[in-house]
């Protein structure tokens, strides 16, 4: 007979969620600004949503349901890693379904449903601080988030324009949280900024290897840097997704032969198969009720 | 029951949490009323819902300042000590929390660790208990977290709180958070809400 070890709920012991649990809270007193925190060595490696994961420990109880994304999708390897992850170490509800979700922990994209009032995104971050690649230096990027001197940062985009003509960030794009602190939405790709401004969800971002814990309360402002003569603007397609022929939503593109076949379909695999089962068709796709 | 070593939460581990998520949705939504876990007994001398909190929030890595009257209290001392480990301090400039068990025995908020413009995490959390949290002279909240303004009334507040919590959120990125407590329930007030006087 094997006995499996029992792991504390949720996996992480209880001084580990208590010291997590206060970063969050002062995280979330003061939006946008990053609380330092002691990020544990987890059960996978980093750059696997460590500190996400850790995150979404130290918040999720009995009743929550959980969903988990990884670039929009809920079939792919580190999204259902993780939510079989949860499943057995905190034995809790999990879903596909953003509306069914209170927890959603999510890498690199904000699901096209807008979210509601009581759930909580969880963002895994890779590297959380927004001038970092400006100033390597912890030291000084901590006085530059002091003294609100983000020059630096409009420099940058500047450049971009000087070089491009246009602002070339397509991800990673930094908003100002509540006029104050300047922030990573985490490599999402900028489309999804708007969603974050005065979402109806709590946003929490956990960075595991950089130590770093930073929340957006709802209904809070969030607002993409730009120039006025050079506003934000998001992407656009110029083709619907072709299974179900959605438009105004994040496309990834599908090589489909070796001919230069390609074709673009949601990134948001649960918004897609919602939009499929009501009965949209997009140019490539198969009505549902022929294909069953 | 033996208070001291049975009391605390009946599930430590999941009471903890469901008192930790009315936290975090109470300073996440300033304001509304979140429902704590309770333990099953703590020593009459402090609110249950102080203990509450304090159970779910302290451990040896934080200073605890409590008031004048908590502090007196040798079986609350000792039953705090047993279940957090969390050092006490005198000094309400060194405090991680600081618990109150009336505004009247609350210093000043500028008294307590206003946290550095580098590091404004490092602030005081104030848990206070109050009469009541709806009864008294109505306040309006605007700020993150708030969907346009909110009302709240909640009673046994501090002499000149506007006054002073309009200096605290001068300070903004620094600055205290308070937690007001009573009747089972918790309301967060993070250094980043605006509060002016209702209707």
């Amino acid at each position: 007979m094997t006995t499996v070890a029992q792991y504390n709920f949720a996996y992480l012991d209880e001084q580990t969620k208590r010291m997590i649990r206060r970063a969050i809270l002062k995280a979330v007193a003061v939006p946008g600004y990053q609380v330092p925190f002691s990020s544990r060595e987890m059960p996978m490696p980093y750059g696997w949503g460590t500190g996400g994961v850790q995150v979404t420990a130290s918040i999720i109880g009995p009743s929550d349901v959980l969903k988990v994304i990884d670039q929009g999708a809920d079939d792919t390897t580190n999204a259902v890693s993780i939510r079989a992850f949860f499943a057995k170490v905190a034995q809790v509800e999990t879903t596909t379904r953003t509306a069914e979700a209170t927890i959603i922990q999510t890498r690199h994209r904000i699901p096209e449903k807008p979210l509601g009032k009581g759930q909580i995104l969880v963002y895994q971050v890779p590297i959380p601080e927004p001038l970092r690649y400006l100033e390597p230096r912890e030291t000084e990027t901590r006085k530059m988030h002091a003294l609100e001197e983000y020059g630096l940062m409009h420099v940058k985009l500047y450049e971009d324009i000087a070089r491009h003509g246009r602002i070339a960030t397509t991800f990673a794009y930094p908003v100002k949280v509540e006029g104050r602190y300047v922030m990573d939405p985490s490599p999402t790709p900028k489309f999804d900024n708007p969603k974050m401004h005065m979402s109806a969800a709590l946003q929490l971002f956990g960075a595991g290897r950089e130590h770093r814990i930073y929340a957006v309360p709802p209904h809070t402002e969030v607002v993409s840097l730009d120039f006025e003569d050079h506003p934000f603007t998001i992407q656009h397609f110029p083709e619907p997704c072709a299974l179900c022929g959605a438009r105004e939503v994040y496309l990834d593109e599908v090589i489909l032969d070796d001919h230069g076949g390609h074709m673009f379909v949601c990134s948001d695999t649960d918004h897609c198969e919602d939009r499929r089962a009501a009965g949209h068709v997009g140019p490539l796709g198969v009505a549902q009720k022929a294909a069953e | 029951m033996d208070t001291l070593l049975d009391g605390g939460f009946a599930d430590p581990v999941l009471q903890s949490q469901t008192a930790f998520r009315a936290v975090l949705d109470a300073l996440a939504n300033p304001g509304t009323l979140q429902t704590l876990a309770m333990p099953q007994a703590a020593p009459s001398a402090m609110a249950a819902e102080l203990v509450s909190i304090l159970l779910t929030l302290c451990d040896h890595d934080t200073s605890l300042w409590l008031d004048h009257a908590l502090r007196v209290d040798g079986a609350l001392v000792e039953f705090l000590a047993f279940h957090t480990a969390a050092p006490l301090t005198s000094s309400a400039g060194d405090a991680t929390f600081a618990a109150a068990s009336a505004a009247a025995h609350l210093p000043s908020l500028d008294q307590f660790n206003l946290g550095t413009q580098e590091y404004p995490d490092r602030s005081t959390t104030i848990v206070l208990a109050v009469p009541a949290l709806s009864g008294g002279p109505v306040l309006r909240l605007r700020g993150p977290g708030i969907k346009d303004h909110i009302e709240i009334s909640p009673q046994g507040l501090p002499a000149d709180f506007l006054g002073q919590w309009a200096a605290n959120r001068e300070l903004f990125p620094r600055g205290i958070d308070l937690l007001l407590v009573a009747d089972g329930q918790v309301l967060g007030l993070p250094r980043s809400t605006r509060i002016a006087e209702g209707q």
